[in-house]
């Protein structure tokens, strides 16, 4: 792989490369050493308090029904979010200001606040004014509050996804004599939802590492709430965390890395048209910029 | 009506949002350029490592990170960042450094694609010139790659400011844990929510719309 | 085509998703609709204090609170495998007995003026006391031994507040997530103290990890009537349960209980309390 940053090194290059990797080898080892002595000497590498997580029964009794109730949140809040989310961003591009403009208003209303705050708000709404059995409460707190903030980021992916496709195609449309409600249904919504794939994919790894606020804020068994029980059980909060990091990772990354397969396909499929959003802007959390700002002109390092 | 926020020092707790804000943002941009330097540098194994930060703080949730920047870092490793007597100091620089450790992420994937949109013949240009690796990123790529991401820099920034209500996990006492006080304490939910709701648009409003425009005036003419 | 085939998969399993939560939320319902049957009996505990309630690895519960209920259950005329644990968390516990979610609740739940005015008690079944854990080599005789050491508290939890604000207003509070935290930190030395209930406490401190390490300073802070609640109104359900207590102080279940669930780390538990006799 060259790069266009740096020539491909010659002998003198090549030697401050190895002093370099050499310097940080070192530097990396230290760090490791030092993480693992600390770890050793305040008793956290003792083998009992790692032997839970190679028994069933920690997976089957904590671990697991958390990671259940994560994907379960998780789920219903894309489900939900996906047609809110689709109708709001096709009301912003309505050609009525009376649609528009509120529609406008409420996107950028619920992106500018704080996740952790709608869930907050939702699970006191549903206890004072609604009679939510206390079990599913915070479930509804948490997927209200997901819902109401991915709708509204869903909202933008959809229409940058529908401004992401030729002119020719809506202009094409008119010219055949379509509504304006049959071009978006038959011609525009169609090419865009399979250009908005990889994006909401990845919305989706953002909504996994959400669900965690209701974990620690609202008590919801969520797999860092059940990794609360598990440690009282076992007495080993470190470990269980390093464990818990681990679980969020795999998957993840198993999300991105599917993400950007389906972008990759997508992306091959469609040359014609070119009109896929990228995975990774979604990992932002603010994903969608101005549609089109990126130019992925294949030049990656 | 408005009785109720009486003995709470309601612009105290959005004040110690904002500073969060600001310093964790400062750090994020440092650390987050140092990382996205790292994946474009020519030592594979800085490479290498740059790529697995990205890939593993990406993917964990922050509330897991800053969690544990208290319970890891500063009780078992003993990182105390100069505020070992005073816990909650300490509490908004574990908090601080755990924002930024995370977002510097972002940041490094926002200047990296940056990176990408600078022409390719520049790079080439100045090489041929006779710059090194550093000089080139300083002189030539980074000045234009931090210009055309000013609008996704702008999108962390926002999503930064918002993601300081994790803070509240352990204890730092910024406006979401005044908030969650106050509705445990009060009983005019929507009044309460509205006005907190409020702090925070009217905190990453402007900064969108002001940035957005500085995007705009300073983005490279191509 | 292809890129039908992708459009359809992913069809696929949202649908998939789709069918699976809704099932899931059947589930739910269905439950919580059986609980008024009759058959069944639903009693809300806590799940993550151990020696008072805890949700064991194997997916039982053990604690001397889930032993008080499950001896009232029994002596209610409910068999052992018609009572059904849930947990219910401290800000719940109200609105969870109101709503009938759960028949009664056993959950270090002290008896309080303000609380009695939305819900009923039987009982008390135990007098804790707020006290301090610390390490088994250290020493605090009073309140105000803790100026400048570090207590750890549970966020949004008033008891290490109330510390501060009473004995010592120069003690650090360091805010976690859950006690179990707090015995990390007080264990690698990050903390000097934690404060709650003394049963609580015992409880923690009693397990296999941390034996010997701890103990409790013995201070009797302040007095936490355990109660059992039950819903606002049910006279006769607080009879009943009251006359199970009196039998299960009777024939030593009691005693048999605290010997079982609190553990060696300095707990002197006081005698078992009169039904109604609240200390204030």
């Amino acid at each position: 792989m060259t790069s266009v940053l740096y020539d491909a090194p010659g002998p003198r290059a090549k030697r401050r490369n190895i002093f370099y990797t050499v310097a940080f080898v070192v530097l990396l080892a230290l760090g490791v050493w030092w993480i693992f002595s600390v770890m050793g000497d305040k008793g956290q590498l003792e083998w009992s308090l790692w032997e839970p997580f190679v028994t069933a029964q920690a997976w089957t009794t904590y671990l697991l029904p958390g990671l259940g109730n994560t994907l379960k949140a998780a789920a219903l809040s894309l489900v939900i979010a996906l047609p809110l989310g689709a109708v709001f961003g096709i009301a912003r591009m309505s050609d009525h200001r009376w649609v528009r403009v509120p529609a406008g208003v409420i996107v950028e209303f619920f992106r500018a606040i704080p996740v952790l705050l709608l869930m907050l708000f939702a699970n006191e709404f549903y206890s004072a004014y609604t009679g939510v059995s206390t079990d599913v409460r915070p479930l509804y707190a948490v997927v209200t509050g997901l819902v109401l903030y991915n709708a509204s980021v869903i909202a933008e992916i959809v229409r940058a996804g529908i401004l992401s496709l030729p002119k020719g195609q809506s202009e094409a449309a008119k010219a055949i004599g379509l509504r304006k409600g049959q071009t978006m249904t038959s011609i525009l919504l169609p090419q865009a939802v399979t250009a908005m794939l990889p994006a909401l994919v990845s919305q989706l790894v953002v909504i996994v590492k959400d669900t965690t606020l209701g974990g620690a804020l609202l008590a919801f068994p969520e797999l860092l709430n059940a990794r609360g029980t598990l440690a009282a059980n076992y007495a080993n909060v470190i470990p269980s965390f390093i464990i818990v990091a681990i679980i969020f990772i795999i998957l993840n990354l198993m999300l991105t890395t599917f993400a950007s397969w389906l972008e990759r396909r997508l992306r091959r499929a469609k040359r014609s048209s070119g009109a896929v959003l990228a995975a990774d802007t979604a990992g932002a959390e603010e994903p969608v910029a101005e549609p089109g700002v990126k130019t992925d002109d294949g030049r990656a390092t | 009506m408005f009785d109720i926020f009486e003995g709470y020092d309601l612009l105290g707790a959005f004040w110690i949002t904002v500073k969060l804000t600001v310093f964790s943002g400062i750090g994020a941009l440092v650390l987050g350029t140092v990382l996205a330097a790292m994946r474009v540098s020519p030592v594979p194994l800085m490479r290498g490592f740059a790529t697995v930060y990205v890939n593993v703080v990406r993917n964990i949730p922050l509330t897991v990170i800053i969690v544990f920047c208290s319970l890891g870092l500063s009780n078992i490793f003993g990182v105390t960042l100069g505020a070992a007597d005073d816990f909650e100091e300490l509490a908004f620089r574990l908090a601080v450094l755990g924002l930024a450790a995370y977002t510097a992420v972002f940041v490094c994937e926002a200047v990296r694609s940056g990176i990408n949109t600078v022409p390719v013949g520049q790079a080439e240009a100045a090489r041929a010139i006779g710059l090194s690796f550093t000089q080139v990123l300083r002189h030539i790529v980074l000045p234009q790659a931090f210009r055309s991401v000013i609008g996704p820099l702008t999108n962390v920034l926002i999503a930064l400011t918002k993601n300081t209500t994790v803070a509240s996990a352990i204890g730092v006492a910024e406006a979401a844990l005044l908030m969650k006080e106050m509705i445990e304490n009060e009983a005019q939910l929507l009044l309460i929510s509205a006005v907190f709701a409020l702090g925070f648009v009217i905190l990453t409003l402007p900064t969108g719309l002001f940035l957005g425009w500085v995007g705009k005036r300073m983005a490279v003419k191509r | 085509m292809k890129l039908r085939k992708v459009t359809a998969a992913s069809a696929a399993v949202l649908a998939i998703t789709l069918t699976a939560t809704a099932c899931g939320g059947g589930e739910k319902d269905s439950d919580s609709g059986s609980s008024g049957g009759g058959e069944k009996i639903t009693i809300g505990i806590k799940i993550d204090q151990p020696g008072l309630g805890l949700k064991t690895p194997d997916g039982s519960y053990t604690g001397f609170d889930v032993d008080v209920a499950t001896y009232v259950a029994k002596e209610l005329g409910y068999d052992e495998k018609n009572i059904e644990f849930k947990e219910t968390k401290s800000a719940d516990r109200e609105t969870a007995l109101s709503r009938g979610d759960v028949d009664f609740i056993a959950a270090t739940y002290s008896i309080t003026d303000e609380r009695k005015q939305k819900v009923d008690f039987a009982g008390p079944y135990l007098l804790a006391h707020q006290d301090l854990l610390i390490r088994a080599d250290d020493d605090v005789k009073d309140g105000e031994d803790l100026n400048g050491k570090k207590l750890c508290s549970v966020t949004g939890s008033t008891s290490a507040q109330n510390v501060k604000k009473d004995f010592a207003p120069k003690a650090q509070l360091q805010q976690v997530g859950g006690y179990s935290e707090c015995l990390a930190a007080l264990q690698s030395g990050a903390v000097d103290a934690l404060t709650t209930d003394d049963s609580i406490l015992a409880g923690y401190a009693s397990q296999e990890q941390y034996k010997g390490k701890f103990k409790l300073a013995g201070l009797k802070l302040s007095n936490e009537n355990y109660g059992i609640g039950v819903k606002k109104g049910d006279q006769e359900m607080v009879d009943k349960i009251n006359a199970a207590l009196e039998k299960m102080v009777q024939d030593k279940s009691w005693d048999k209980a605290v010997q079982d669930n609190f553990g060696p780390a300095n707990y002197q538990n006081e005698p078992a309390p009169k039904i109604g006799n609240i200390v204030q």
